[in-house]
């Protein structure tokens, strides 16, 4: 394996450049992810929002690199620790997977297997890449994690089954997991969606926390705009498996300069404002990304959209220092 | 005069070998004509059940439901028949709840079918008339389920649930499987058909902001009871119970201050249905919580079921 070349400290610890995945299928080939570019440095979150059929799940499984190579073409680059993953063999890439990098999902049962207690699974994924640790010490670091995740009494959950833990309870084992090997770069994919709001708030405040100890970075991928501004530092919005907008929490969600996401922020219902007021939601329905539109994807639904909008893909532009947006005219709808 | 009236409401569900799930323990509300109420609540507070007992897809193990005057609890299935013109359900699985091998005219057109019910004009006007209400394009009569989106194939199931001109729907997490652009297209729809046809809705959500557009009053539900019953404004702007607001306080919203202070959070989870907490059943996490919560349970009083509520005496 080649070696963490020439980066620095002050280099992110992911960087993904023009990231492409197409899947061919019996309908035609699905270009899921279409030009993607980000960075995210150690002690910063990114969150990438967007909805169904947007290519963020996509984009997070080529970073822990899950496709099967038989099914997805995946070009471009995707630098862990200064270490391109693309055309790795798979072999490489598990090495850097569950130490380097690590996964947290919307279902913590996909993650754990239903027949083994929970600390055993814990201490199995320590062991594996900790192959000196004897038993004793992957058992000790296993209930030390678990108390750190917030599970009351560790040492009698460790030898309890999934199906004995609560949905919250399963999520903080699951992150538990993930973290045992202190890994540089957390994925967590939609991580509180299948959870009730207020344990929701735990989890979230969870992961804020462990951030700062653990000083990792994390790719917060979810379609809840509230989640991203309460934990993000910055923000890539995706439509048709393209960036549309990117930048700070505060530049995105405050300032938005695309019209997608101004739409976005502009339909989802909110606790303040005018209870009797209509929604504004996005007229039509996300494109299909076999038959992905010409030119800027999101103009059939676009009220700005001009000729060169149907015709002519957007590049990301800066329009301001660090907010990148890929919109003919960006700022109309503000 | 209400159009649904709800007296001590249970369902409790046998699990072999370990008891009772008390899904519903002893509900009361009630909803008048035209009126929308918003049940809200996290994972098995029973709203779900609640909603499919308001429709009689289950029967409850106690209590009473009365709609337009006449005790609905225990009717069989030739009682319910002519109830169902009256009251619909909407679900929240778009995908799950069509016939993928029907055309989407068959979808609509079975309600009427069903109930032998034969409109001027012909079936095949009135669903086109159907399709059009919920924003489908009735050229679409032919095409199958899997043809449309999601957000359609909701309005599919909208245009279904209207097929009778009922009086109430529950609606049971309507639009919690769409994505947010499309959410808000089928919210206006509801509250636009809502208006319009003046129906009565209960809606079944635990999407706190969702509710809040939709609703007049609002329910707030916890391990099979209500905590909570009020107007919008008084359950969002003044909440009482405790629960209620550290539910609102949880919400993620993009507008408001990242990392705010002064935010409640809960410990722990709800505990299991199978095995409720005795006195208030939010004592276990909830921060004002004596020695009277673990003995008595507190009624629902003027709205809130708490010993100690906000902005109340004690």
């Amino acid at each position: 394996m080649r070696g963490a070349v020439g980066l620095t400290a002050a280099d992110p610890y992911l960087q993904v450049r023009d990231l492409r995945v197409r899947f061919a299928t019996e309908d035609g080939v699905v270009r899921a992810v279409n030009g993607v570019s980000f960075a995210v440095e150690r002690g910063r979150t990114l969150g990438i929002v967007g909805e169904s059929g947007s290519g963020k799940s996509v984009t997070s499984l080529a970073v822990l690199g899950l496709h099967d190579p038989k099914r997805a073409t995946i070009t471009g680059e995707i630098l862990v620790g200064g270490r391109d993953i693309v055309g790795r063999p798979d072999e490489e890439v598990r090495r850097l997977r569950g130490r380097d990098m690590a996964m947290i999902f919307q279902d913590p049962l996909s993650a754990l297997h239903p027949y083994y207690p929970v600390g055993r699974q814990i201490a199995e994924a320590y062991r594996v890449h900790h192959p000196r640790a004897g038993r004793a010490e992957a058992r000790e670091r296993t209930v030390q994690m678990l108390d750190r995740v917030g599970i009351p009494q560790p040492a009698r959950r460790a030898r309890q089954y999934p199906h004995e833990f609560s949905g919250g309870m399963r999520q903080r084992a699951m992150i538990a997991m993930a973290l045992v090997n202190d890994p540089d770069l957390l994925i967590a994919d939609e991580p509180t969606t299948a959870l009730d709001v207020t344990v929701q708030a735990q989890i979230l405040d969870l992961l804020e926390g462990l951030q700062k100890e653990f000083n990792s970075a994390i790719v917060l991928i979810t379609h809840d705009l509230g989640v991203v501004s309460q934990v993000a530092d910055d923000v890539l919005v995706m439509y048709g498996g393209r960036a549309v907008e990117h930048g700070s929490v505060e530049q995105v969600l405050r300032r938005p300069q695309h019209p997608y996401t101004w739409g976005l922020l502009a339909s989802v219902p909110s606790l303040r404002g005018d209870a009797a007021a209509d929604l504004v939601p996005i007229p039509g329905s996300p494109p299909s990304l076999i038959h992905l539109p010409s030119g800027c994807a999101f103009h059939p639904r676009c009220p700005y959209a001009d000729e060169r909008s149907r015709t002519e893909v957007p590049e990301l532009r800066p329009v301001a220092e660090g907010h990148l947006v890929a919109c003919h005219r960006p700022g109309v709808a503000a | 005069m209400t159009l649904l009236q709800v007296e001590g409401l249970t369902k409790h569900f046998p699990v072999r070998g370990r008891g009772l799930v008390r899904a519903v323990d002893g509900v009361d509300f009630g909803v008048a004509p035209g009126e929308t109420l918003g049940l809200v609540g996290e994972s098995g507070c029973g709203k779900t059940t609640t909603g499919r007992m308001l429709v009689r897809l289950l029967e409850p193990t106690g209590g009473r439901i009365v709609f337009e005057g006449r005790d609905i609890s225990h009717l069989g299935r030739r009682g319910l028949r002519p109830l169902r013109q009256d009251l619909q359900i909407i679900f929240q699985d778009p995908y799950a709840s069509l016939n993928p091998r029907h055309t989407v005219g068959r979808i609509v057109a079975t309600p009427l079918e069903v109930n032998g019910i034969r409109p001027p004009g012909g079936v095949r006007q009135r669903v086109r008339e159907l399709l059009e209400l919920v924003g489908l394009n009735p050229e679409h009569y032919n095409r199958y389920p899997h043809e449309f989106s999601g957000g359609q194939r909701q309005r599919i199931g909208i245009a279904r649930a209207l097929a009778l001109r009922p009086k109430l729907i529950v609606a049971d997490e309507p639009v919690s499987a769409l994505d947010v652009s499309i959410q808000a297209q089928v919210v206006n729809l509801l509250r636009g058909l809502q208006r319009d046809l003046g129906l009565a809705f209960v809606f079944i959500a635990h999407d706190l902001a969702v509710v809040r557009h939709f609703c007049q009053r609002v329910a707030v539900m916890y391990l099979g009871r209500i905590v909570e019953i009020g107007d919008r404004e008084q359950i969002y702007e003044r909440p009482r119970h405790p629960y209620t607001r550290a539910l609102l306080s949880a919400v993620p919203e993009v507008t408001a201050p990242a990392r705010a202070s002064g935010r409640i959070r809960l410990a722990g989870d709800v505990p299991t249905p199978l095995d409720p907490p005795s006195g208030c059943r939010f004592r276990g996490r909830c921060w004002k919580a004596r020695e009277v919560c673990a003995t008595t349970e507190p009624p629902l009083a003027g709205g809130v079921a708490c010993h100690f509520p906000e902005g109340g005496a004690g």
